[in-house]
């Protein structure tokens, strides 16, 4: 990852049109208002694919959960921090990598992303820790490494036609 | 974040006029429910018809609203797009809220709903 300073989302792309598959690099600032123009910048990069509304719900989910994690968490207290995303996309699937140089996951593992037990009373409802469980249950083949001062996340998003 | 309210005979309707909730927004819109609920009626219905996106952070914000109403009210919810019942439904909060159609529908039951 480029070491200098980025202030807003630099995107490359490498898309054939008329195969309708592509190839998205984005790398953005961790912070939150970054992520949401990330995510609207590869809502326009992959606007080839004329995914199903829920298609693209699905990867805007998953990839707003995975960029808020590395904001939140590996680069909890730090302002400098870029976050690099590869996309991969075909009319069948997206295969996405994520990478970042903030801390290591707990104990250098995937959180679990266990369902929220939400038949309790209201005082005791969970406020938080959906955000795993999105990652989990809507991914395939999720896999986290940590090399050298690098985290890296992988997976993939089937579309709907695979299912 | 913009919410906007009108008040109707023991309900206030809340409008989120943003379309998205997510990090950037969520902690704003949970202290600015918490104002409307506190100061609100028996009822409390809130209108998502403009709402495209919410994240985990946006859910969790909305579940915080309904734990900081008062204990006397309900707080309700109207107008879920696809992409945000799908977030509803994916972690059965559409189990603990009572979830209108529309507004209109909303505005129009009876306040017995939970």
């Amino acid at each position: 990852m480029r070491p200098e300073k980025i202030s807003d989302v630099c995107m490359s792309s490498d898309r054939n049109y008329h195969g309708k598959n592509g190839v998205l690099r984005l790398v953005i600032p961790a912070n939150d208002r970054s992520v949401r123009r990330g995510l609207m910048t590869i809502k326009s990069g992959m606007s080839n694919l004329s995914l199903s509304q829920d298609d693209w719900s699905t990867v805007e989910l998953v990839i707003a959960e995975v960029l808020n994690n590395i904001v939140e968490h590996a680069y909890a207290n730090s302002d400098t921090g870029l976050i690099e995303a590869h996309l991969d996309y075909s009319q069948d699937t997206l295969h996405c990598k994520v990478i970042d140089t903030g801390r290591s996951m707990p104990n250098g593992k995937l959180p679990k992303g266990a369902p929220k037990d939400v038949t309790c009373d209201i005082s005791d409802l969970p406020e938080g820790g959906f955000g795993w469980f999105f990652i989990h249950h809507l991914t395939r083949d999720l896999h986290y490494a940590r090399h050298a001062n690098q985290n890296t996340l992988s997976f993939r998003l089937p579309f709907e036609s695979e299912h | 974040m913009k919410l906007n309210h009108k008040d109707f005979d023991n309900a206030r309707l809340v409008t989120i006029c943003e379309n998205r909730i997510d990090a950037v927004c969520a902690i704003q819109f949970k202290d600015e429910m918490r104002t409307l609920t506190d100061a609100g009626p028996s009822r409390v219905v809130l209108d998502m018809s403009q709402v495209e996106f919410l994240d985990s952070s946006g859910l969790g914000a909305v579940v915080a609203a309904l734990k900081a109403k008062k204990a006397e009210q309900t707080l309700e919810l109207a107008s879920l797009q696809p992409a945000v019942q799908k977030v509803f439904h994916l972690t059965r909060m559409d189990t603990v809220f009572a979830i209108h159609d529309d507004a209109t529908s909303a505005m129009a039951s009876i306040a017995d709903a939970s």
